[in-house]
């Protein structure tokens, strides 16, 4: 019963979709029934979520009459991996992203006041129109609660390497990120046909960009944090195709999150932030698509299926074709903004969107390129880190140079801007610069991502500077923290990418191994066995003055399938991260790995100040924006 | 360039894109990665026998006696018992394989062979992987077939499971 309440559940929402989509197109013709809009999309929400929540209360039961919970569950998976494993396949991390799309919708309905009641309602019927093709995709391609017939005795999956906390809430996160620009696609989809695009557009959109963005910034940092510690290579981001899948609606997003700043504060960049709404949700779809169908080969490629693929695409060049072509259609009626000087607030953002561009471009480019490539010559070719470091590594570095300046710039003119302001981090950036050069042998992008990293950090609260702290507005220490976290992210990668220390030796127990300020002691090795592998331990002692850390990292072995993975041990100092990693055997040696990698915590550790900034900025904007519509909002009869 | 042609970029290059997965999605990928020997000769090595009494195999063997298989495998490697079977079932149809055994021991391999059958013609004793480097084998089981000239001609990485067994046995059609 409980699968067949969730299955009617889908199909009614499915069809309430279909009459929110219709009561968008009818127009003035209904009249006052035009407002029912709003109450279908809310219960099109309501019941995506209660169908949601029928497919969790079958995974945590463990019924095996149903055929996703035994191909993907077993009762001696733990209560909370039961419920991850809901979205941990792919009909149950679909059904996932429709029911956020369709409670995204409910909750725009609820809560939306800034724009003109027709705009509101072609956004909710452009919502509704991406619910339904998901909807679609859903109930005929892959039904989520379809019965098996006899019902068997037990689950067959247990999938080890999904039973991680990081792993269990990465995907979800990145998916709410992802679907929560659903709302800015529909919000430029919605404005373009009604014209309606300006600076109560921006208001509308900024909320659920900020939202997304700070989801998808702790999904992406979650998720190399993942790759860094259980991969056991030492590295924190391979530019691997579902990465960058991931890399590409963020980099948008980010880009989306300034322009609509500037449209809400001063009515400018209108059709540029039109087209990056559609494209940073267009974005999250290729991401999903390349992630579902397969077309790039990658180490994410486990939940492959062509015809998923082709559903995907054709959903993809229904929303995303769509919605350029009205675009190219509509966006030459939109209305040029405001003027601006070069020399302004405006200017430098606009120059933070260019460059955040050309660094999408430069992703999306090396992420493709194998295919275009194979298209056009047959040849196989892969493209790997150096290019898109070579590439995006200037980039950022000139994004950072525009940081110390731009937040300081006065909106639409800025004759004689203060250069005096930055003159202190411009000092210290020259002498972090110098300072690099007692490292012999690092690369000049590197001492340069340092140098910046060290003047930015000091820039970024000049904002600040000359304010009351307690009464700055949240939404400006919500840009100071962010700032202040890029800086730090950048101070760890290039760290990481200069300053590492590597050792790789076969070592016999008793060996005593330097890396960077560490002593390493190889004591020894145990067998040690798990639930559905064995493993060879090593015993390190690492020590440093005073401090002496065991470390015992694992070379694992599972049986099914057959595979070998290390379980890197790592212990954190203030400065920075031993990371040990045990390999074969030769003979009666081990081989050890060892890093010492200065710094590398700034990377998270920024990652995760960016979002919080953006939290704050939300918060912030979400206060004000109360205040400025609540006198209006009393005028309104309930 | 004028507005309308900028405003027609996005989709422009969204056209490209859907072009260029479109065809991937119509023609899948062979996800195989060719050794850059296949067409080549077998490179030069010479292994001396693994087991007493038994012949050990050099690449100069390759270019007399008709066609082969030429097997990678390792007593230590899980994954060789796995297409054990593979391999008998491929010598009972008539394929004749000659093998390379990777860092092993006389007592091991005769063990392994004991217990999980021998298909081998010769095997050649690899202590330190020189001809697994030299053949460009990224780890074992491998599989090569090796028409009369001595020139390799295709290339199977990873155990041979039983639904691999029909490609493989199209593949020897094509040289003998």
């Amino acid at each position: 019963m409980i699968a067949e309440a969730g299955l009617a559940a889908l199909w009614l929402a499915a069809a309430l979709a279909l009459l929110q989509f219709a009561l968008a197109c009818t127009g003035n013709r209904l009249g006052e029934l035009r407002a029912l809009i709003s109450p279908v999309a809310v219960a099109q929400g309501l019941l995506a979520v209660f169908s949601f929540a029928m497919l969790v209360w079958l995974f945590v039961r463990t019924d095996t009459s149903v055929a996703l919970v035994v191909s993907s569950s077993h009762s001696d998976k733990p209560w909370i991996y039961r419920v991850t494993g809901t979205w941990g396949n792919h009909e149950g991390s679909m059904l996932l992203w429709v029911m956020v799309l369709a409670a995204a919708g409910a909750l725009l309905a609820l809560i939306e006041r800034s724009l003109r009641p027709e705009t509101l309602r072609a956004t909710l019927g452009a919502q509704a129109l991406l619910a339904l093709g998901f909807f679609a995709f859903l109930l005929l391609a892959s039904n989520p609660f379809a019965r098996l017939n006899p019902a068997p005795p037990q689950g067959e999956g247990l999938n080890p390497l999904l039973q991680d906390p990081g792993l269990a809430f990465h995907p979800p996160t990145l998916y709410l990120g992802y679907v929560g620009l659903s709302v800015a696609f529909s919000l430029a989809v919605g404005a373009l046909v009604t014209r309606e695009v300006g600076p109560s557009l921006a208001r509308a959109m900024r909320p659920w960009v900020l939202g997304s963005w700070v989801l998808l910034t702790i999904g992406i940092t979650a998720g190399s944090y993942w790759a860094y510690y259980e991969l056991g290579w030492g590295g924190w981001w391979f530019w691997d195709p579902v990465e960058n899948a991931s890399l590409m609606p963020w980099l948008a997003a980010t880009a989306l999150l300034h322009s609509v700043n500037v449209l809400a504060a001063r009515g400018s960049l209108r059709a540029w932030t039109i087209m990056l709404a559609v494209i940073a949700f267009s974005m999250s779809m290729i991401g999903t698509f390349l992630v579902r169908s397969g077309i790039l080969t990658s180490v994410h490629s486990f939940a492959v299926d062509p015809t998923r693929g082709a559903w995907i695409l054709a959903l993809l060049i229904f929303y995303t074709g769509g919605a350029l072509l009205l675009f190219f259609l509509r966006a030459s009626t939109v209305r040029e903004g405001a003027q601006f000087e070069p020399v302004s607030r405006e200017g430098a953002l606009v120059a933070n969107n260019l460059i955040l561009s050309v660094i999408l471009g430069t992703v999306f480019v090396g992420t493709l390129y194998p295919v275009a490539a194979e298209a056009l010559t047959g040849e196989k070719i892969s493209v790997g880190p150096p290019y898109f470091n070579l590439v995006t590594g200037p980039l950022v570095l000139i994004l950072a140079a525009l940081l110390f300046i731009g937040p300081l710039l006065r909106w639409r003119r800025d004759s004689r801007p203060n250069l005096k302001r930055i003159a202190l981090p411009a000092i210290v950036t020259l002498i972090a610069f110098a300072l690099t050069f007692l490292a012999a042998e690092i690369s000049l992008l590197a001492r340069l991502g340092l140098a910046f990293a060290a003047g930015l950090a000091l820039a970024s609260f000049l904002p600040l500077a000359g304010r009351k702290l307690l009464r700055t507005p949240l939404t400006i220490w919500g840009m100071v923290v962010s700032h202040l976290g890029i800086a730090l992210a950048m101070a760890g990668a290039a760290a990481d990418a200069s300053l590492t220390r590597e050792v790789l030796h076969a070592a016999r127990p008793g060996e005593v191994l330097k890396v960077g300020p560490w002593q390493v002691r190889f004591s020894g090795v145990d067998p040690v066995a798990g639930p559905n592998w064995t493993a060879v331990e090593g015993h390190l002692v690492a020590t440093r003055g005073e401090r002496a850390i065991r470390l015992d990292p694992q070379s694992r072995f599972f049986y099914s399938p057959p595979t070998e993975t290390n379980e890197a041990a790592i212990t954190t100092a203030w400065d920075g991260q031993l990371y040990t990693v045990i390999g074969s055997r030769e003979g009666d040696r081990w081989q050890l790995r060892l890093w010492w990698k200065p710094m590398v915590t700034l990377i998270w550790l920024g990652g995760a100040l960016i979002a919080l900034g953006g939290l704050m900025a939300l918060l912030g904007r979400a206060r004000r924006e109360r205040r400025r519509t609540s006198p209006a909002f009393a005028e309104q009869p309930a | 360039m004028n507005r309308k042609l900028w405003l027609a970029l996005p989709l422009i290059v969204f056209a490209a894109f859907v072009l260029a997965v479109g065809w991937r999605l119509s023609e899948p990928s062979d996800p195989t990665v060719r050794s850059r020997l296949v067409g080549e000769k077998v490179p030069a090595f010479a292994l001396a026998p693994m087991l007493p009494g038994r012949p050990g195999l050099a690449s100069a063997d390759f270019a007399k006696g008709g066609p082969r298989l030429l097997n990678l495998f390792g007593s230590w490697c899980v994954p060789c018992i796995a297409e054990a079977p593979a391999l008998l079932e491929l010598e009972k149809r008539g394929v004749p394989i000659d093998a390379i055994a990777l860092r092993d021991t006389p007592e091991d391999v005769a063990r392994f062979l004991a217990d999980h059958g021998d298909p081998f013609a010769a095997i050649g004793n690899d202590p330190v992987g020189e001809a697994k480097i030299a053949l460009g084998s990224s780890g074992v089981p491998e599989t090569f077939i090796v028409d009369r000239k001595g020139v390799i001609r295709f290339q199977h990485i990873g155990p041979i499971m039983p639904q691999d067994l029909a490609r493989i046995m199209a593949e020897w059609e094509k040289v003998r």
